[in-house]
């Protein structure tokens, strides 16, 4: 190259070293080391109710990891998670009353859910349909479910031998067995087991995932899917993959809700629960999958407090925390409480200016949609900001 | 011929519940591309309105047609500038702002009046068609559905209000030269649509019983007419209305309501895929 | 003496596009060898960037063909025309903002080659481009020249026979014009080109033949001197009659 790089002084704005970490291994690393203690130690330290306490937060985490996968890395905005998450637990427990045997209802209850999202997703996806409809497509299918098996009470709503309970739902639901012997069920401390398991199993698969090309290109579609369709990737495609795969997660985070309480209802598939996920998620930190998981734990310390005394309503409390982490703490508790953190190491260790500390606050995308939203983000005068190209 | 008359007046009276549950949400998204989840919830305060004002005395189409659709537009106005505004452009945030203030509200409502389920009966009794007895009020919801698409219409179209409200979405830098002031043009607006939404709370309220949840029921249909009938403010209401009322009220009658509610999920899905961009995306195009 | 005839690279027929009332895009009948470099002008409106939109999917027509290599692309998804061959820089810069600038090229990149093949092929289309000092920046918050260079070395990574660049020099300082016109033409050995443009200087440093544009129609095609001293160029462009 002949001609010189112009601004050969200026400084490239690079992601911050906390940006840097949450993208590399070690974050990984660090979280699945964090994982394994409390996989091995809880159940010497926590007595029996703690214990069915921490499992029931770890089977939601996983819920919430799944949701948190699908819209903060792939920009899917679903409002209704919590139909897949009913359907795994429904699927197990009609699976299990007929079948006896544990391994194939455990199996079942990921694969339906994931099937059901496939159709659910050809349809929306391959009818490119937008973010907004999206949101208000899924929030209305759990809501239809709701509807739907609420009112399935008579005793003709009968699946084999699995009766389909309407709003009773189905109770005494038979828990999960060692495979091939149905007398070897699993114990309060095994469900524990299991449920931490599964939801570190799931972390890392999903890491890995968003580190080779196929979750890399899912990132893609959420910042950019012009962009990923004119390099040659059907978008389509990988967000129909992506909705589905956080549809078999919370499937089987349904199979093992179900298997928790031993006991499934419609309420699982109606609003409030809906709303729960989003405000996890949101509470958390879209855009990380952590976030998802200590979100999750908080809300629900919070309201089993909350539920505990009668003066304040529920609802009240969780749509205030909702109002207010969307007005003023968008990015969530990890990722703020992270740059908190590298300010305040910053400031201890006396101020030398870095354009990296500059960078980290956009870093992380502030946008909760897909990228061409996104510049609505920047023009807070109008309802209605648009952006258009000359021809 | 009597079952045939039947048919055909709930079917009427399933598009005019269609259209008047979501005309104020049509104004909002509409004019506005406000998501407001908590649309139901106003609905729910303009029943509450009504019950409570019956309650204490007042006539009830006063309370049902005045003193519904003027509180809650003034609790619109109220959530509007203190925080609807800071949302503008942020579809999304947007979206999950309103979601958190429908728990809200419904958190504050069930705290303040309870959760068991308060009722007005349906005034004006019934009238016969052959053997077949009808709620009279069924044709109240279909008229007041009707006067409501022409004044809408009247008002966007023919009132200087209605321009200059069209003329400040489009672009409010304009407006501002021609020296209007957006935000009170968006502050009327969304207190238009809100007083709209708690107008239908009150008007169903006889029809569905008043519970702090019952918004949940409406939301998702108002969602689906609005997003269906394309950009369109008063056409798409009125086209969408009418298509999702029809095969709502078929499968119910084919089937069971949930059946209904079923098919006009689907139904929409399927319109959606066909016509992405709405009904009045590709016919009806320029009316308003 | 015989010329031999080889398919074109590309070839329109009878292209048109409706948008509503506006005919965007007029009976064009366009045509591209192989590592050809051709230069798209006209005024705003003409219709070019609709034209690029076509070639690469994003468009549907109304009628008409677009060849590429002999195979008919006019209405396939998005994604296909590029999985066939075809690059695009776009009038205003569609990259993944939220990613660095090595993501973005390795992503191009990693379509057509393997993990450890794309590390090469990145490291090598940043250091063609001059962006690899800024490897980790995040692109959304270059300066919009540097994004026009990562965009360059986006379309480039992928390595398609056909590169479209809408607008390229748009916003630049002369220097960086200067640059801009060197890679291209760096790239033309190897890739045929079809870039849209305002600044004729730029063009005469880089294009033998220009196609000029005007409310959708070809009216002109020709070496750039000729199209600059057409009567007919001049009158639409300045508003002179041709006498």
């Amino acid at each position: 190259m002949s001609t010189p790089l112009p601004d050969r002084h200026a400084s490239i704005p690079v992601p911050g070293a906390l940006e840097r970490f949450a993208h590399s291994w070690k974050s990984a690393a660090l979280t699945l080391a964090v994982g394994v203690v409390l996989l091995v130690a809880l159940p010497f330290a926590l007595d029996d109710f703690a214990l069915v306490q921490a499992t029931v937060y770890a089977v939601m985490a996983l819920l919430a990891v799944s949701l948190g996968f699908v819209w903060g890395f792939g920009g899917i905005l679903c409002f209704g998670q919590s139909a897949f998450f009913g359907l795994g637990a429904y699927t197990y427990a009609i699976a299990v009353t007929n079948l006896g045997d544990s391994t194939v209802p455990l199996l079942l209850s990921i694969v339906l859910p994931a099937a059901f999202a496939a159709v659910l997703g050809y349809l929306i996806f391959y009818g490119r349909l937008s973010d907004v409809y999206m949101g208000v497509i899924t929030l209305t299918v759990t809501l239809i479910l709701f509807n739907v098996v609420n009112s399935t009470a008579g005793p003709e709503w009968t699946i084999g031998k699995a009766p389909l309970g309407g709003f009773n739902g189905i109770p005494n639901i038979a828990p999960l067995n060692m495979p091939g012997n149905v007398d070897d069920v699993i114990g309060p401390r095994g469900m524990f087991e299991l449920s931490v398991g599964a939801l570190l199993a799931v972390y890392l698969l999903l890491r890995a995932l968003l580190a080779v090309k196929l979750g890399r290109v899912i990132v893609a579609c959420k910042e950019n899917e012009q962009r990923v369709a004119l390099l040659g990737y059907d978008s389509r495609a990988h967000k129909l993959f992506a909705f589905v795969l956080a549809a078999a997660i919370a499937g089987l985070a349904g199979c093992l809700f179900a298997n928790w309480g031993a006991f499934t209802s419609p309420t699982i598939f109606g609003l409030a629960q809906s709303a729960q996920i989003i405000i996890w998620v949101i509470v958390g930190g879209l855009g990380t999958l952590v976030g998802p998981i200590v979100g999750c734990v908080a809300i629900q310390w919070l309201t089993t407090q909350i539920g505990t005394q009668q003066a304040i309503n529920s609802n009240l409390v969780l749509g205030a925390i909702l109002v207010v982490f969307v007005l003023m703490v968008p990015k969530g508790i990890v990722p703020s409480a992270g740059q908190l953190g590298v300010r305040m190491l910053k400031a201890l260790r006396g101020g030398r200016r870095d354009v990296a500390a500059v960078s980290t606050q956009a870093a992380v995308p502030r946008t909760r949609s897909a990228a061409p939203a996104a510049d609505h983000e920047a023009s807070h005068s109008a309802p209605n900001a648009s952006h258009e190209e000359t021809a | 011929m009597d079952l045939a008359v039947i048919v055909l007046i709930q079917v009427l009276y399933a598009i005019a519940s269609l259209v008047v549950v979501s005309a104020g949400l049509a104004v909002v998204f509409g004019m506005m591309k406000v998501i407001n989840l908590a649309h139901g919830e106003f609905m729910m305060l303009g029943a509450y309105a009504a019950i409570e004002s019956v309650r204490i005395g007042v006539n009830l189409w006063v309370a049902m047609l005045i003193v519904a659709p003027v509180s809650v537009a003034a609790i619109g106005v109220l959530l509007e500038r203190v925080f609807i505004r800071r949302l503008y452009g942020r579809m999304i945030d947007t979206m999950l702002a309103t979601w958190g203030l429908s728990l809200l509200l419904i958190g504050i409502v069930t705290s303040i009046m309870g959760n068991t389920t308060a009722g007005i009966s349906a005034p004006l009794g019934n009238f016969s068609v052959g053997a077949y007895s009808v709620s009279s009020y069924t044709l109240v919801i279909i008229a007041v559905a009707i006067v409501l698409a022409i004044a809408l219409r009247w008002v966007l179209l023919h009132t200087s209000l209605g321009l200059i409200a069209r003329g400040t979405m489009q672009n409010p830098q304009m407006a501002n030269a021609l020296g209007i002031n957006p935000s009170l043009v968006y502050s009327a607006t969304f207190a238009l649509g809100a007083a709209l939404s708690g107008l239908a709370g009150a008007l169903l309220a006889p029809m569905t019983g008043v519970v702090p949840t019952m918004g949940g029921a409406f939301v998702a249909k108002a969602f689906i007419t609005v997003i269906g009938g394309g950009p369109a403010i008063v056409a798409g209401l009125i086209s969408s209305s009418a298509l999702f009322g029809a095969i709502s009220q078929l499968a119910t009658f084919a089937m069971t309501p949930v059946f209904g509610e079923v098919a006009l999920l689907a139904g929409a899905i399927v319109m959606l895929r066909l016509l992405p961009q709405g009904i009045t995306g590709r016919f009806f195009k320029g009316a308003l | 003496m015989t010329t031999q005839q080889l398919t074109p690279l590309l070839e329109t027929r009878d292209l048109n596009v409706r948008f509503g009332g506006v005919h965007a895009t007029r009976d064009v009948n366009f045509t591209l060898a192989e590592a050809e470099l051709r230069c798209v002008i006209g005024p705003n409106g003409a219709g070019k960037s609709t034209f690029f939109k076509l070639l690469t999917g994003q468009v549907r027509p109304t009628s008409g063909q677009i060849l590429f290599r002999g195979k008919d692309i006019a209405g396939m998804q998005p994604h296909e025309p590029a999985r066939l061959g075809i690059g695009i820089k776009t009038q205003v810069p569609s990259l993944f903002n939220g990613l660095s600038v090595w993501e973005n090229v390795w992503l191009a990149a990693r379509r057509t080659n393997t993990s450890t093949q794309s590390e090469r092929v990145t490291r090598e289309v940043l250091e063609r481009v001059g962006m690899i000092a800024y490897r980790d920046a995040l692109v959304g918050l270059l300066a919009h020249g540097q994004r026009q260079w990562v965009e360059l070395a986006v379309v480039i990574a992928a390595d398609p026979p056909l590169i479209l660049l809408d607008e390229p020099a748009a916003g630049m300082s002369d220097a960086e014009v200067a640059r801009t016109a060197e890679l291209i033409l760096e790239i033309n050995r190897r890739h045929a080109l079809v870039v849209v443009e305002h600044d004729m200087s730029f063009i005469r440093k880089i294009a033998k033949t220009v196609t000029v544009l005007h409310q959708g129609a070809v009216i002109r095609e020709g070496t750039p001197e000729r199209i600059m001293s057409d009567p007919l160029v001049q009158q639409i462009y300045l508003g002179k009659k041709p006498h």
